[in-house]
């Protein structure tokens, strides 16, 4: 149980850092942390203690109740390659950013409101 | 194997294998952009009437991708509601992408915006089309990060902002949604969204599945910009290039919001009372706060976003109460918005297009000189503001009917009132824009040219003509079967795992 909460408060404080930080590339790393913390929620929903890796064979007595679940592993896959690309987009818009107005500090680039 | 069952996939294919083929040559040819993408789009709304005529004869269809059957494989499930969807996103993108052969030659690289055109246009399919929950997360942030990148097209300083907001908090939008999608995987072991609702439908609700619930409203709503949620959707939808400002208020948030929330909590979920009551309270709430900060707004097209906030909460509402004639509303103003909505945006490009700014108090009198586009913006304005015999009339009045049938009065009241501050936030637009005195600045201003005329006046056309898709006989082919693939509710896991021998 106490993994998950771990797993919660490493999303919380992804969110924490998206929320309250000043600098966007704090804001970044805090879209990577709750990115990851929410793979690793997928993760540990598949695991199984004691569980072996999903490969069956003719040798031993091997039952599927006894392995961990393959297919979340497939979609945190998929997940982390999406993850990718936002970060990499993040991060262009970010160099941009600072190529326009020469800060990285979210205070001073509000031009649009109202 | 019923025929035409092998045109479900090309839906997302075509769509991609045009981006692909843009990317590959259009840098170096240059008539390959312009060609290529509208093909790829009229093929694709070929295609999606065709979808209409193949779910109404042959019911739901089910594709097993790569011929593994659901629910190992993934599938994709051709129904009422998904022929409707994919008839309003293709036409919108069919006649937005003929505005764009003229708009986007002031932006350098073409083929750039028309590649992530189309990848957005894939990723709103394939949102639409897939029966597989995991699926329909990967193509959402596909046409996510387009649609990002896409808002940051300009690279001026404005758009930069805009798209960094944007993205971040649609990234976040989009963990939510995968935590909820992580929870049910662990409650039902399955991603297929129909043997989903059946398994849910045998263990009964919980508290997990109340959470989920949650998390996927504030995944979906961020998305569809519900009013809690939707901070980001008056930066990015002005900043980005007139044609994608209309794609995103026109069909984005619907297809990535609406169209996904509801085939969830419709289909898969379940809709409980309390979840009903909270999804009508926000498109309660969204819908008079957009039109309040909207009516006080200057610049054209942050004016547009906000009354796009607005009516999607009507559709929200809308669909929320859950009765056949709720539902029904709901859905035909989800049509008629995306056709109105992406129409005065064009017309806000058009009037940037001429004169370059966006400011209404700057504009007057450009009807005189561009007499389409005023005669097109009146025409939008009139259908937004529900004034008879244009298609949004007809809409509003159902949804009024609606909400006074299920016995809302309180919500009937504010849908009227809001409809009301509608109708005096585009005599404002109509007024500033295109009627005055023409002021000595814009003597030299022209219409614009005859790409961007030809989809305004289609759009247009359809405005004035919407309402025949109430009239009984064309009801039956379009409308009627998508509200009945909502009502149906948790009979859609039956109906779709019964395809499956």
């Amino acid at each position: 149980m106490i993994i998950y909460l771990l797993c919660l408060m490493l999303f919380c404080v992804g969110l924490y850092c998206i929320l309250r930080k000043r600098n966007i590339i704090k804001i970044i790393v805090g879209v990577i942390i709750s990115e990851y913390a929410a793979n690793l929620f997928f993760i540990l929903v598949a695991y199984r203690i004691g569980g072996r890796a999903p490969i069956f064979s003719s040798q031993a007595d091997i039952s599927a109740s006894t392995m961990v679940d393959p297919l979340p592993h497939a979609l945190v896959l998929t997940a982390i390659v999406i993850g990718l690309a936002t970060t990499a987009l993040l991060v262009a818009i970010a160099m941009r950013i600072y190529e326009k107005y020469g800060t990285f500090d979210i205070t001073k680039i509000r031009e649009l409101r109202g | 194997m019923i025929p035409g069952i092998n045109t479900i996939p090309l839906f997302v294919a075509i769509a991609l294998a045009g981006a692909f083929l843009i990317s590959l040559a259009g840098k170096k040819i240059k008539w390959v952009p312009d060609t290529l993408g509208n093909l790829t789009t009229f093929a694709l709304l070929c295609l999606s009437i065709f979808a209409v005529k193949l779910s109404g004869s042959q019911g739901t269809l089910v594709y097993g991708v790569g011929y593994w059957n659901p629910p190992v494989g993934i599938a994709m499930v051709l129904d009422g509601l998904t022929s409707f969807m994919l008839v309003t996103v293709n036409l919108v993108a069919f006649i937005i992408s003929i505005y764009a052969i003229n708009y986007m030659e002031k932006y350098t690289s073409k083929w750039k915006f028309y590649t992530l055109f189309l990848l957005m246009l894939a990723g709103m399919n394939g949102v639409i089309i897939t029966g597989d929950i995991f699926n329909l997360f990967v193509f959402l942030e596909i046409a996510s990060v387009a649609s990002y990148a896409l808002v940051a097209f300009g690279t001026e300083r404005h758009e930069l902002e805009a798209a960094f907001k944007y993205a971040v908090m649609g990234t976040v939008g989009s963990l939510f949604i995968l935590l909820g999608i992580a929870l049910l995987y662990s409650r039902t072991s399955t991603l297929n969204m129909a043997d989903m609702g059946s398994v849910l439908a045998g263990k009964g609700s919980t508290d997990l599945i109340r959470l989920v619930s949650v998390l996927f409203l504030m995944g979906f709503g961020l998305k569809a910009a519900l009013v809690p949620f939707h901070a980001w959707l008056p930066d990015a939808h002005p900043s980005a290039p007139a044609p994608i400002s209309a794609m995103l208020s026109g069909v984005l948030i619907k297809s990535l919001g609406i169209y996904a929330l509801i085939r969830i909590f419709y289909n898969v979920v379940g809709m409980s009372p309390e979840l009903a009551s909270i999804i009508m309270l926000l498109g309660a709430i969204s819908m008079v706060v957009g039109g309040l900060l909207a009516l006080g707004q200057w610049d054209f097209k942050r004016l547009l976003a906000y009354s796009s906030i607005s009516q999607v909460g009507y559709i929200v509402l809308a669909i929320g109460l859950g009765t056949p004639l709720g539902i029904l509303a709901g859905l035909f103003h989800l049509f008629n918005h995306s056709i109105f909505k992406s129409l005065l945006f064009l017309n806000s490009g058009a009037v940037e297009y001429s004169t370059g700014t966006r400011d209404l108090q700057q504009m007057g009198g450009l009807g005189k000189k561009m007499p389409l586009t005023g005669l097109t913006n009146l025409t939008a304005s009139m259908s937004i503001a529900g004034v008879p015999p244009f298609s949004g009339f007809w809409s509003k009045l159902f949804i009024i009917v609606a909400i006074v049938q299920a016995g809302y009065y309180g919500y009937a009241f504010w849908a009227v009132l809001v409809s009301v501050l509608t109708l005096a936030m585009y005599v404002k637009v109509t007024k500033y824009a295109f009627f005055g005195t023409l002021k000595e600045k814009w003597e030299q201003i022209r219409e614009v040219p005859a790409f961007m005329k030809l989809s305004m006046a289609m759009l247009a056309f359809i405005c004035l003509i919407g309402g025949v898709l109430l009239i009984s006989g064309i009801k039956e082919i379009f409308l009627q079967p998508a509200s009945k693939a909502l009502l149906d509710g948790s009979k859609y896991s039956s109906l779709v795992l019964s395809q499956v021998k």
